[in-house]
């Protein structure tokens, strides 16, 4: 069940430090929405509000409405806890829990949230996420050997299959593939497009082919000098970003003629 | 993949990612290129022996063929500008050096000139001599490679021996005592020692044994573990995953207080306490306390430090799956950093075990066996071997070096067992 995102006058803070500024937004469900931009100008902050991760991190608080098919995720008596397990995050680096195995690691979202199963339940869920991360066939034969043992793109697929587990409508990625080779990168990028038909897809890259090849729309960010805050520029379509952007500032930036 | 090929047409990233400079560069450096001819002409001869290799010709940079000498020129100009600089002959990649018997020669050299000063200006100790000799070979190893191998070797040796010396003077001591200990408990060990109490023994008597002692100090150990892990645990959770602010900063502040006091004084306060003003009777369990007091700032150190070395990209990861937080600390960050938290803990243990102090003012004292910690005087390993030292005969002086073997003993196996529970527990990588 993809569901729509809609930003409106979003500012988030650090502390007393104002990160991102007024942003205001719009994501289609089934879509893929890339972010682009240079570096500290907001995007990854951005990307975390939308699950209400930018308040884990210590001094962090957002101001504006983001509302998840109409309903306001900071509105009052939301749990942040459901909000997440709405909204799953996969994120730069690989992270899978080094404690558990291969297996234990997709069933994580499930298991701790004290969800019971049944092994067969389990071990059915286990599969569908592994092939449906393209993985299934590399593991299939040492899912109870410890995550960490995969490769970094294994890894990186291992996080998303984890991440799909839990059954989110939308799913958040940081720069998914700034760790990864371009074979990785492709397998993920493949992987984006599959599942995109199920999910709300949003992407934080640097890269900006990345960008071209997996996005229906892109937003471009930017902030307007050291200790602004960052700012929404433009949002539009990926075709017309990358080929008539309606900001000079947004074509400076594509062209490589911006920092 | 369509949108790719429409993104290959923009100028901004064909210009980024595409194909390399030379069309670029060559006119850049057209003008450039004749004062560089002349180096070029210059270095075409050494040029090739440094690469070791013919550079391919660009199409792009190479003129049409029938000047085929230009054209090395240029390839070779490119060079000039990578190649580093060549190095001169003179210099070798040798050095003179010393041969390898050297330090063996110069450690005998240096032990028979300090035994002969020391023979000669009549010092009664041999620790004397061994600083002598330790000088003697410092500074002649420092002095003999700074002359034949030069200075850098010869700084590099001598931090090599402070080094060794430094290992030598935390290690023989060490060893000393353990060879101490072991030879002079293992006689005594047996198995009626361990089984015994001191009860009616007299201390000039053979016999008697450590039972009481030894049940004791594992009870009082026990009761002050079950006090001060849980608190010093939640401590340590508190203070990595919600602390913050003021109160934060005063628990930290007051662990570390509480890490500085002195075990006596941890005893008096427990004296006072819950024996004068509580107005309980000397037990093992007041004993429990004063050294649960001294416990708590370790294990909550320990395990702080655990914690905080608990990458924050797991607990991100698993708050990004729609887990509450006290599942994440339960679930993912204790068990990452179970190793290092039972290290820490052991430690803690195995430093309030050997605790002596606080059990003579709160434990009393006794050569019966209660196994009762609630209620009468009991004794401790360590408070017997104070007693038995005390007493100043031969068969005590034995029975106090067996129980402080077999209080080492109980330590190490402690210490082993974390070891293993530690490595067992440990996140694992292998493939």
């Amino acid at each position: 069940m993809a569901k729509r995102i809609d930003v409106n006058g979003l500012n988030a803070y650090y502390g007393g430090h104002k990160a991102i500024e007024d942003i205001t937004l719009h994501v289609e469900p089934r879509s893929v929405t890339a972010f682009i931009g240079p570096s500290g100008c907001g995007k990854s902050t951005f990307l975390r509000t939308l699950n209400r991760m930018h308040e884990v991190t210590p001094g962090g608080r957002v101001e504006g409405e983001v509302l998840l098919d109409n309903e306001n995720l900071y509105g009052p008596g939301v749990d942040p806890v459901q909000v997440r397990r709405t909204v799953g995050m996969v994120f730069q680096r690989p992270n899978p829990f080094p404690t558990m195995s291969i297996y234990d690691n997709v069933l994580a979202g499930v298991r701790l949230n004290g969800i019971r199963y049944s092994r067969s339940q389990l071990d059915d869920l286990v599969e569908k996420n592994l092939r449906g991360a393209n993985l299934w066939k590399e593991v299939k034969d040492r899912l109870h050997k410890p995550g960490a043992g995969l490769s970094g793109g294994q890894q990186q697929r291992l996080c998303l299959a984890r991440a799909t587990a839990v059954e989110p409508d939308v799913l958040l990625m940081d720069e998914p593939c700034s760790a990864l080779d371009p074979i990785s990168t492709l397998a993920i990028e493949d992987l984006i497009d599959q599942m995109k038909s199920r999910y709300t897809i949003v992407i934080v890259t640097h890269n900006m082919q990345q960008a071209a090849r997996v996005s229906e729309r892109t937003a471009f960010f930017n902030l307007a000098g050291v200790g602004q805050p960052g700012r929404l520029i433009e949002v539009d379509a990926t075709d017309k970003i990358f080929s008539n952007p309606s900001e000079k500032a947004t074509e400076d930036y594509i062209s490589g003629r911006f920092g | 993949m369509s949108d790719t090929d429409r993104t290959r047409n923009e100028p901004g990233p064909e210009r980024r990612g595409g194909p390399p400079r030379p069309p670029e560069v060559a006119p850049e450096n057209g003008g450039v290129a004749q004062e560089h001819d002349r180096a070029a002409h210059e270095l075409a001869a050494v040029a090739p022996m440094v690469s070791g290799q013919s550079v391919p010709v660009h199409p792009e940079t190479a003129r049409p063929a029938e000047v085929p000498s230009e054209t090395r020129v240029e390839e070779h100009q490119e060079r000039v500008i990578i190649t580093p600089p060549v190095r001169p002959p003179t210099m070798g990649l040798r050095r003179p050096r010393l041969p390898r018997w050297t330090p063996l020669g110069l450690a005998v050299g240096s032990l028979a000139f300090a035994v002969a000063v020391g023979l000669v200006a009549g010092l009664d100790s041999r620790v004397q001599w061994g600083l002598i000799a330790a000088l003697v070979f410092v500074a002649a190893n420092f002095a003999l490679t700074a002359a034949v191998e030069g200075r850098r070797q010869a700084v590099d040796k001598l931090a090599l021996s402070l080094i060794w010396t430094s290992f030598l003077v935390a290690v023989l001591p060490l060893a000393s005592l353990v060879w101490e200990t072991v030879a002079r408990g293992i006689p005594t060990v047996s198995w009626d020692f361990l089984t015994h109490s001191m009860n009616g023994v007299l201390s000039w008597q053979q016999g008697g044994g450590i039972y009481h002692a030894l049940l004791a100090t594992l009870q009082q150990v026990a009761l002050a573990s079950l006090i001060a892990i849980p608190i010093g645990l939640l401590t340590a959770v508190y203070l990595v995953e919600y602390g913050r602010g003021s109160l934060a900063r005063a628990i930290t502040f007051f662990v570390d207080v509480m890490t500085g006091i002195p075990s006596i004084v941890a005893g008096l306060f427990v004296l006072t306490l819950w024996i004068m003003a509580l107005d309980f009777g000397y037990s093992g369990f007041a004993g429990a306390l004063a050294l649960s007091i001294l416990m708590m700032p370790i294990v909550v150190r320990a395990t702080e430090e655990m914690l905080k070395l608990v990458p924050n990209e797991l607990r991100e990861a698993a708050l990004a799956l729609g887990v509450p937080k006290w599942r994440v600390i339960l679930k993912v960050v204790l068990p990452t950093a179970i190793g290092g938290i039972t290290t820490g803990v052991m430690l803690a243990i195995a430093r309030i075990a050997g605790e002596t102090a606080p059990i003579l003012l709160l434990v009393f004292g006794s050569n019966l066996i209660n196994a009762n910690p609630f209620e009468g005087p009991q004794s401790s390993l360590p408070l017997f071997v104070y007693e038995q030292w005390g007493y100043g005969t031969e068969e005590a002086y034995d029975r106090a070096w067996a129980a402080a073997l077999v209080l080492i003993v109980l330590i190490m196996i402690l210490n082993l067992v974390a070891r293993g529970v530690a490595r067992w527990k440990a996140p694992k990588t292998g493939r």
